[in-house]
């Protein structure tokens, strides 16, 4: 749905997107400088896959619903 | 007040990191940025209270789910898992499916068609002032007060698990919640909902997919847990043939016709929190359709409730207790169980998305509250009893108001809980007396025409009465819990289930009695409000793919499977 011109998909996208970007970050740097006290499977480095999937989704939606665009 | 948000931080299951910090502000920035955004559109009452009217069918829906999903619906579920194992899903799947469906598909059409702004707002149409303020009082009063007890209890689980202080939780929240209602009403509210929908998943998701491949699997893990607790867990129905085979107490007939048939049919047909959402649709086929999404996803929200829940069980080092034990010895205790396995995967970055999920959660439920409350004094106490000739931009001002009031009566609440527990219990028993009731008379009203205005009325104070009646009876003289609830065996969760159960043949039999000698409203005022006086538009033009009755049978079709698969 818009509203005036912004639909709520593209704040979606905007959350997604920042969250994705700053989780991905911690995970990087997880990985540049492990911790001390890891959490149960570090090993999978969930932060950076899943920040990574986060924050892609946070492009489609932004891209897709752009303000000006004629999406719903 | 600034001495109080200084009291000393004692001790703290996590310490979030500077990234989940930034995480959790970034949050309630953009809901506060929403909500502003927002508040140009919210000139006119249709605009503030019923969202324009213009939500499609998914946003509707996820709306719909969201206001349900609240923060400690998704913790004390959790706990509730833990402590009795995968029993708990009912709630998710016979306790809310086909309540939902036939929202969507029987119920929908005479709400949606008879233009009403609220629950209540029907009953006046159906059945005439006296019904609507019964329930809009009860109603208004009782969102109010949850909404206290939601607040504080999400209050102190912040405070264990990150240490906050409890005033400073109280009122952020409230207050954040306060402005972007306030200022977007329900537009706003449903927006944030969606929002809080995503967050919800994606901070929770994680959970479950970690804890199966440290469990090694579903087997593997219904093998932990039958060492660590019981095979029994993780059966759904098969430990039900007795009130003393299963953790829980219950009896199938409890679950079959006191959850399934009654409460959460009176929840999720006539609880004005949920319904709301679906009215703000768009067109009717969008307002049928909304209740049938939510009913998908809500299939699906076991995997981050229940099943982190079961996790817990076979993988957690520590045994989790109740909240006195774990208090007397500084253990943990069910209530726990979420921020535990939350702690336990998440490191910097989804450790902060998690607790936002947790208070995105228990914001969409207050602001679900707090825009209902808000609906229902403004147009059912303030326009019906107090301002007959109120404009349509005192109704927006009144609304406004009525946010703030509803925030801050919230908030007494919260800080009289803390006083006085005890009242946490009084009223969850308080707001369970008038669901099921409501759900008799409104669907009496709506299939059966000879239903009259007394019929009603009578019919839904009877029930309330009769449900007040038993739970009193049973505090006074335990022993009344064979009678009440069929065995002495019975816990709390099987007593609220037979009581709901008694009290909805109460209301059905007082109305159907009282219709019967009493003369019933001519056809000619039921048009729109009743199946056989309403002409409901007819899908049949459009692709079967497109049309409602479709989605619900797969809806359905799922939800059976599922229950023949954790059997």
């Amino acid at each position: 749905m818009r509203s005036g011109g912004i639909s709520i998909w593209f704040f979606v996208g905007i959350s997604l997107l920042v969250n994705g970007l700053l989780i991905f970050g911690a995970g990087i740097y997880e990985l540049v400088h492990p911790p001390e006290k890891p959490v149960v499977l570090f090993q999978v480095h969930a932060n950076v896959w899943w920040g990574g999937v986060l924050f892609l989704l946070g492009i489609v939606y932004c891209v897709y619903f752009a303000p000006g665009r004629n999406r719903v | 007040m600034i001495s109080a948000f200084a009291l000393p931080v004692t001790q703290r299951m996590v310490h979030l990191s500077s990234v989940d910090l930034v995480i959790i502000v970034f949050y309630f920035a953009l809901v506060l940025a929403i909500g502003f955004y927002l508040k140009g559109q919210a000139k006119t009452s249709e605009d503030y209270f019923m969202a324009g009217r213009e939500m499609t069918a998914w946003i509707a829906g996820l709306s719909f789910l969201s206001a349900n999903l609240g923060s400690l619906e998704l913790m004390g579920w959790a706990a509730a898992s833990y402590q009795y194992g995968i029993l708990a899903a009912h709630w998710y799947w016979i306790g809310a499916i086909p309540a939902m469906l036939f929202l969507g598909i029987v119920m929908m059409p005479f709400y949606y068609i008879s233009k009403t702004h609220s629950v209540p707002g029907y009953l006046k149409l159906r059945f005439g002032e006296p019904s609507r303020a019964l329930s809009a009082i009860s109603f208004a009063m009782m969102t109010v007060l949850m909404s206290g007890i939601n607040m504080y209890s999400m209050a102190l689980v912040m405070k264990v698990v990150l240490g906050w202080n409890i005033n400073f939780s109280i009122w952020v929240s409230s207050l954040t919640v306060a402005i972007y209602v306030g200022l977007g009403g329900l537009r706003s509210a449903i927006f944030n909902e969606v929002l809080q929908f995503i967050l919800i998943w994606a901070g929770s998701l994680l959970i479950p997919i970690l804890g199966l491949v440290e469990a090694g699997g579903w087997q593997n893990l219904k093998a932990r847990i039958a060492v660590n607790a019981s095979a029994e867990y993780t059966h759904l129905w098969r430990t039900l043939g007795s009130f003393s085979d299963n953790p829980m107490g219950i009896h199938w007939t409890g679950i079959v016709f006191g959850l399934g048939a009654v409460i959460s049919f009176g929840y999720w047909t006539t609880d004005f929190l949920v319904v709301q959402r679906v009215l703000a649709a768009k067109d009717l086929r969008a307002a049928k359709m909304a209740p049938i999404i939510g009913a998908a996803f809500k299939m699906f929200v076991p995997f981050i409730v229940i099943l982190p829940g079961l996790l817990a069980i076979a993988v957690l080092p520590v045994k989790l207790t109740g909240e006195g034990a774990a208090l007397a010895t500084g253990g943990h205790s069910y209530n726990e169980v979420l921020p535990l396995m939350l702690a336990r995967y998440c490191g910097p970055g989804l450790l902060g998305l998690g607790i936002t999920a947790l208070m995105a959660g228990f914001m969409s439920g207050m602001a679900g509250n707090v825009s209902a409350f808000s609906t229902v004094w403004t147009y059912d106490i303030y326009g019906a009893l107090i301002n007959k000739k109120a404009s349509d931009a005192e109704y927006v001002r009144m609304g406004r108001w009525a946010t703030i009031w509803g925030v801050l009566i919230s908030v007494g609440t919260a800080y009289l809980v803390m006083q006085f527990l005890s009242i946490m219990d009084y009223v969850q028993a308080l707001f369970s007396f008038f669901i099921a009731p409501l759900f008799g008379t409104v669907v009496l009203g709506m299939l059966w025409k000879r239903t009259t205005p007394a019929g009603g009325f009578w019919g839904l104070l009877a029930g309330t009465a009769s449900s007040i009646g038993m739970w009193a009876w049973v505090k006074i003289d335990p022993s009344a819990l064979r009678y009440v609830a069929l065995s002495t065996h019975a816990r709390d969760m099987a007593e609220n289930m037979y009581r709901a159960l008694w009290s909805w043949v109460v209301c059905v039999v007082v109305t159907v009695g009282v219709s019967l000698v009493t003369k019933p409203k001519p056809d000619s005022e039921l048009a729109g409000l009743v199946y056989g006086a309403t002409e409901i538009p007819s899908d049949r033009e459009m692709a079967f793919y497109e049309r409602p009755i479709f989605w619900a049978a797969v809806v359905a079709v799922l939800f059976v499977t599922l229950n023949f698969l954790f059997w």
